[in-house]
């Protein structure tokens, strides 16, 4: 905080004796206009407002999972913060813990891993995410991928047993949710099922059913990554942010709506047992629509930049969650339209009002 | 962004802009007061868009208020009048806040003047305007009464106005927007006259009317100024009516008027006639009044001052060529926490040294275009520390001519002409909404006003 007015045009007058009151003369300052800033929403307050939207996520977090997931989140917050600090270090500079984008990296990646992962997941985790995922671009502001999924991707490739499907189920737990596979798991397996002759399609429909209610889905009594189990309590936080203006509604609503059409899709050509609202709510698909994808530095900085960007991610999520071997795809869609943001921003210039000035009218 | 506070469609707002704190209660109900006649007055020879005026007086040459003593034979360009009775000095040249230096004419005031206090606000402002008798005069009348009486935009712009009140066949203009919408913070200057002046005003906007033999005059107001609205409402007649708009910045932007009370939008580059429009501020249209029928040249002004940084805000009818200072002292003088002293509003306003040696020995005069004079404090300059960008798109969700602020900042940064030309940097209008808006305090409008200068000097 101060004086300044940045690193253009401003010229401190001295401050000299007589004149219209000598009070007066303490230094007027010469600096171009604007004059007044928005000082209430800054840099900082722009990650403290995700930071309180993520209030109810964690509560239900720790609610469902207990001291593991008090225990991944410290990891994981500790971890970046201490990474930002170091990678700062490395490139001499002050280490900007206080804008609270570290700790904002640290959660998001703490809310999108499995309770069970050990303790060097999450902490190697961090470290990649702001290691790779942003100090090597050059630090805040300048990442092209989303820091904490290229933290979870690098876990996710590294440690595919501690993250596969497996992770997020111990039968003899004394949480009663943990015992269960997650809800897109199983689906991917009576899909298998259904497949193989094992179950009949009538079944398997009324297994999936009976499985996952969607009242269950909403509160979050279903197995899932730290952050993922209630969409109840991600809806709060994701209309927090929209009310507070934090992020716009372009992206949450493109991937939304174009994943719940390919879904259905799917579901009338019988490529998915879950139906579009299902599939809406289980896995990371609402974190990721409000929570993740929403990261202003990599999304787009147009309206339509950022409709076309969370179209992109709706559909190519619904095409790894119904084609790949993995249950869930939102991770690898948020990287892969990351990658086409710098396009995305380029195709999307926006025409001025009443269109450009013409050559000749110059500026 | 743009779902809430966005584009509109719908008449009454236009795209972008934002609301920073208006800081008007402080001035909105202080009444017009009468400056005192100044011990001396300078008057700048070029005060508008145009061509600057040669003097027309010798030193010592005795001048009486209302006298013309510069004027040009170009075409753009306005006659410049004495603000006051006195003895013309030998010209010198001024420095004006927006970084021009003109060559100014001082004159020394006489003991008595003759018109001050009442009776001035009075012939300027005050008592009835005739309503009717716009169609009595010829167009060409009226056109040649705003010429002869220096008439300029008092909006800030100071374009001459009888350019604008010239007839174009091949681009006939059918509305006139009479331009209430005082939208810099701080400043009420405007609402102070359509409070207290709507008769002129509305009188004003007849003779551009019939100027112009457009069909509707439009008074525009934003909806924050509901004593304007009615005042204003109680002298609309046939042709001429009040349209009210959305509270916005910059809603008093020409191309941001036309849009929200038209629904038109300007070609990038071109001026409101190509639309079909005129625009005029309302306290040019009430000068025009005063120009046809009481035959006064444009001699003096009213002025905001205001501003934590001011002891006594205040809104004052001063004789152009009044020096800044004068303004301060006359207001109280500055506060302990003074930091900034800005001709006009905090927005787009000019930041000067109003208060240090040189502009203790050469006052700085205020001119035809002048609507304020307001000293923001240490506390109301303060910035947020400035970080990197985060990309978050703000600047692009406020920029009210729908640009790309922060591309235009980096290639300004890296000296990328052709990326300046991609972003359209030459339809930035330096409103300054990107720049308030900024969560990381960059300095964008500076930016691309640099960027402005790389793009004319490859």
């Amino acid at each position: 905080m101060g004086l300044a007015t940045g690193d253009l045009g401003t010229r401190e007058v001295a401050s000299r004796s007589g004149g219209l009151d000598a009070t007066t003369r303490l230094g007027v300052q010469i600096a171009p206009s604007p004059h007044l800033s928005d000082t209430w929403f800054t840099t900082q307050r722009l990650m403290g407002e995700v930071l309180i939207a993520l209030m109810p996520v964690i509560v239900m977090a720790v609610l469902v999972f207990r001291w593991n997931a008090v225990r991944q989140i410290s990891l994981c917050v500790l971890a970046c913060l201490a990474a930002e600090a170091i990678f700062a270090r490395f490139r001499g500079r002050p280490a900007p813990l206080h804008d609270l984008s570290a700790t904002l990296t640290g959660l998001i990646l703490a809310l999108s891993l499995p309770w069970s992962s050990p303790w060097y997941v999450p902490v190697l985790g961090s470290v990649v995410a702001i290691g790779l995922g942003k100090a090597a671009f050059g630090g805040l502001g300048c990442n092209l991928f989303n820091p904490a999924m290229v933290g979870r991707a690098f876990v996710m490739l590294a440690f595919a047993r501690e993250m596969g499907a497996s992770a997020y189920v111990l039968l003899d737990s004394e949480l009663s949710v943990v015992t269960r596979a997650t809800p897109l798991s199983l689906a991917k397996q009576f899909a298998a099922d259904l497949a193989a002759g094992r179950v009949t399609a009538g079944e398997a429909q009324v297994q999936m059913e009976m499985a996952e209610s969607i009242w269950a889905l909403l509160i979050g009594q279903l197995n899932g990554s730290l952050g993922e189990t209630s969409a109840v309590a991600i809806l709060f936080g994701g209309a927090y942010l929209l009310i507070r203006r934090v992020i716009s509604w372009e992206i949450p609503v493109g991937i939304l709506l174009v994943s719940f059409l390919f879904v259905e899709l799917g579901h009338v050509f019988e490529l998915t047992l879950l139906g579009p609202l299902q599939h809406l709510i289980t896995g990371s698909l609402l974190f990721s629509a409000f929570f993740i994808a929403t990261d202003p530095v990599t999304s787009p900085l147009t309206s339509k930049g950022r409709l076309f960007f969370g179209m992109g991610i709706g559909f190519l999520l619904v095409v790894i969650r119904l084609f790949s071997s993995y249950p869930e795809g939102v991770m690898f869609a948020v990287l892969l339209m990351n990658a086409t943001v710098p396009l995305l921003n380029r195709w999307t210039v926006p025409q001025p009002l009443g269109g450009p000035v013409p050559a000749k009218a110059g500026v | 962004m743009s779902l809430f506070g966005g584009w509109s469609g719908s008449r009454g707002s236009f795209f972008g802009g934002i609301h920073p704190p208006e800081h008007k209660q402080r001035t909105a109900e202080e009444p017009i007061e009468v400056v005192p006649t100044p011990a001396e007055v300078r008057i700048s020879l070029l005060q508008h868009l145009g061509a600057v005026c040669d003097p027309l007086i010798k030193p010592r040459e005795e001048v009486h208020l209302g006298a013309e003593i510069g004027r040009s034979e170009k075409f753009i360009s306005a006659p410049v009048h004495a603000s006051i009775s006195g003895t013309a000095m030998r010209a010198t040249v001024a420095t004006l806040p927006n970084g021009r230096h003109v060559p100014v004419i001082p004159i020394r005031a006489y003991e008595t003047q003759p018109l001050a206090d009442r009776a001035l606000y009075d012939a300027m402002l005050g008592g009835s305007w005739p309503l009717g008798e716009a169609e009595q005069f010829e167009p060409g009348e009226i056109v040649e009464s705003a010429r002869e009486a220096g008439l300029v935009g008092m909006g800030g712009a100071a374009f001459p106005t009888f350019v604008k009140l010239m007839r174009q066949a091949d681009q006939p203009v059918d509305t006139v927007l009479v331009n209430g919408c005082e939208c810099e913070p701080f400043l009420t200057a405007d609402y102070r006259m359509m409070v207290e002046a709507p008769q002129a005003i509305v009188a004003g906007g007849l003779l551009v009317r019939r100027a112009l033999g457009a069909q509707r005059v439009l008074l525009c107001i934003e909806d924050n100024k509901p004593l304007a609205v009615r005042a204003l409402r109680e002298q609309q007649g046939p042709g001429i009516e009040v349209v009210v708009l959305q509270t916005k910045y910059p809603q008093g932007g020409e191309r941001q008027l036309v849009q929200a009370a038209t629904g038109r939008v300007m070609p990038g580059g071109g001026l409101p006639m190509r639309v079909g429009v005129a625009v005029l501020n309302i306290s040019t249209v009430a000068a025009l009044a005063a120009a046809v029928y009481r035959g006064r040249p444009l001699t003096h002004r009213v002025v905001t001052v205001s501003g934590g940084g001011i002891r006594q805000a205040k809104n004052l009818l001063a004789p152009v060529g009044t020096s800044y200072r004068e303004l301060i002292r006359l207001c109280g003088g500055l506060t302990p926490d003074a930091a900034r002293v800005i001709a006009g509003g905090p927005m787009m306003g000019f930041s000067f040294a109003a208060d240090d040696e040189v502009a203790d020995k050469i006052p700085i005069p205020i001119t035809k275009g002048t609507s304020g004079l307001t000293v923001l404090t240490r506390r109301e300059i303060q910035q947020a520390e400035q970080t990197a960008c985060l990309r978050c798109g703000r600047c692009v969700d406020v920029c009210p001519m729908r640009l790309v602020p922060t591309r235009l900042a980096l290639a300004t940064r890296a000296n990328r002409v052709s990326l300046l030309q991609r972003y359209h940097i030459g339809s930035c209008v330096e409103c300054g909404c990107c720049a308030y808006a900024c969560p990381a305090s960059i300095p964008l409008v500076q930016l691309i006003r640099v960027g402005k200068i790389q793009f004319q000097n490859p």
